[in-house]
């Protein structure tokens, strides 16, 4: 325990990085798969089908090979440098916008197909009927498997500890390899991811009460 | 044909029905191996209140979804005012403004309140500000009967009602055309009448209708022609009394007296 009070400022910079990684690549991940989503369900087929190979190749491909393709590939097709943490940041979002999108797509899908005619019956365009009619309707049903991707994407922020980012797991690292594997510094660390995903947890929740209305 | 039914006589009250308004030409639509509308032509005037009949999966609502592109067909056109329907984007939506539709199952806004739905198309479609999409929404529910419900969501109003609001979300976009698919299937018997009520006091207004239905005394009461499909085609048209009392088909002779008798 003493080991934990005493190692508070590293382990408090370790959530930092963590933090930062999983709110920035959560909120590109939600526009990109929002964008994806879209796409998966336009009229126009080329963009379907677009979204549909994208998912497919992300979501079934290890989340490490994407870093290594964010860190090493992409470099030599004259994609420039960027820091270390956006390099993590971009790779996953790419992955976890792959997962938003399903989820988003599943939610479209339980909102009857009637609400969709009934919207361009009345000439509202396709973005119309997606923002104005589909997703008021959707979100209900998409915020408890979105949540589930959001902290799926935060649990997954550990992958980049492989790629010289001392977040939470870097830090649990070095301090484990500093005080002779002492197993209080990974409690330490598992609280830490604690306290991001069970509010996040607690945030669906209240959300979903909101967002609720009878059908 | 032994009538000219490019033609329909006039009643009192109503103008001449001479504007061709929508035109079906060689109109074909095929669901995998199901011929679902075989070479359909048909013409419905300005003013005019067309009731087609048929038993089921004869092709009447897939004809009728057919003239706002809610479904897609395989050949033929379907002209507008004079303009072929557009493939999708824009310009669909804009038609789509123009061609008021209700269905069977209401299709309500689940999430929006009965004036909400009333003023949805206007707004977003118009671009009419939202005091006066407001003002003309609530004229529309009170002439269906509804304004006094206008703040609550469609799941708490009967089906009857539900069905009164779509009609009055239809007509807040000043359509053309309306489209009725089946309106009062999916009603309680007792609910049918103020649905058939509304829908007649439209067409004595010279609201231009086509209306798939079941209810035979409305098509008797208020359709200038009755339209029989069977298998994908129109197997007969004529006036309401003639087709009721002196059906010329086979299919249409079976089909009323299995229909009638009840």
């Amino acid at each position: 325990m003493d080991l934990i009070s005493e190692n508070l400022p590293a382990l408090f910079a370790g959530f930092r990085l963590t933090l930062q990684l999983a709110v920035y690549s959560g909120v590109l991940a939600l526009a990109l798969g929002l964008l994806l989503a879209a796409m998966r369900v336009s009229p126009l087929r080329p963009l379907s089908l677009f979204s549909a190979a994208y998912v497919e190749l992300l979501r079934n491909t290890p989340l490490t090979l994407v870093f290594f393709f964010m860190y090493f590939v992409a470099p030599q097709f004259g994609v420039p440098a960027f820091s270390f943490l956006w390099v993590a940041v971009i790779a996953l979002s790419l992955y976890t916008a792959a997962f938003v999108s399903e989820a988003l797509r599943s939610g479209i899908n339980s909102v009857g197909v009637g609400q969709a005619e009934a919207a361009r019956a009345i000439g509202l365009t396709f973005g119309q009927t997606l923002s104005q009619v589909i997703l008021p309707q959707a979100v209900r049903s998409v915020i408890p498997p979105l949540i589930n991707v959001l902290i799926a994407l935060t649990k997954n922020t550990s992958v980049a500890a492989g790629f010289g980012l001392v977040e939470l797991i870097g830090v649990g690292r070095r301090l484990s390899t500093a005080n002779a594997g002492d197993p209080w510094v990974w409690v330490g660390v598992a609280v830490f991811y604690l306290l991001i995903t069970i509010p996040a947890g607690l945030l669906a929740g209240v959300v979903e009460r909101k967002v609720a209305f009878a059908r | 044909m032994a009538h000219d039914l490019d033609e329909p006589t006039a009643e009192p009250g109503r103008g001449p029905l001479t504007t061709p308004l929508v035109v079906l030409t060689k109109v074909n639509k095929h669901f995998g191996a199901l011929h679902v509308l075989q070479d359909i032509d048909l013409t419905v005037h300005r003013g005019e209140v067309v009731v087609v009949i048929g038993p089921s999966g004869s092709g009447k609502s897939t004809l009728c979804r057919a003239i706002n592109r809610l479904e897609t067909i395989d050949s033929g056109t379907i002209t507008l005012d004079g303009v072929p329907l557009p493939a999708e984007g824009k310009a669909l939506a804009r038609l789509r403004a123009d061609v008021g539709m209700v269905f069977q199952s209401f299709n309500l806004f689940a999430h929006k309140t009965v004036l909400e739905n009333v003023m949805l198309g206007p707004v977003k479609a118009k671009g009419v500000k939202r005091a006066e999409a407001k003002e003309r929404a609530v004229e529309l529910l009170e002439r269906v009967g509804v304004a006094n419900q206008a703040a609550k969501l469609p799941a708490q109003l009967s089906g009857g009602q539900q069905q009164r609001v779509a009609i009055a979300r239809a007509l807040a976009m000043k359509p053309k055309v309306m489209l009725f698919d089946e309106p009062t299937s999916a009603l309680d018997p007792e609910m049918i009448n103020e649905v058939l009520d509304v829908m007649t006091d439209l067409a004595r207004e010279g609201m231009t209708m086509v209306v798939v239905t079941h209810e035979m005394g409305f098509a008797r009461r208020a359709a200038h022609r009755v339209v029989f499909m069977d298998a994908g085609q129109i197997v007969e048209e004529a006036d309401p009394e003639t087709f009721f009392t002196n059906p010329r088909s086979d299919r249409a002779k079976d089909f009323l007296s299995k229909i009638l008798t009840h």
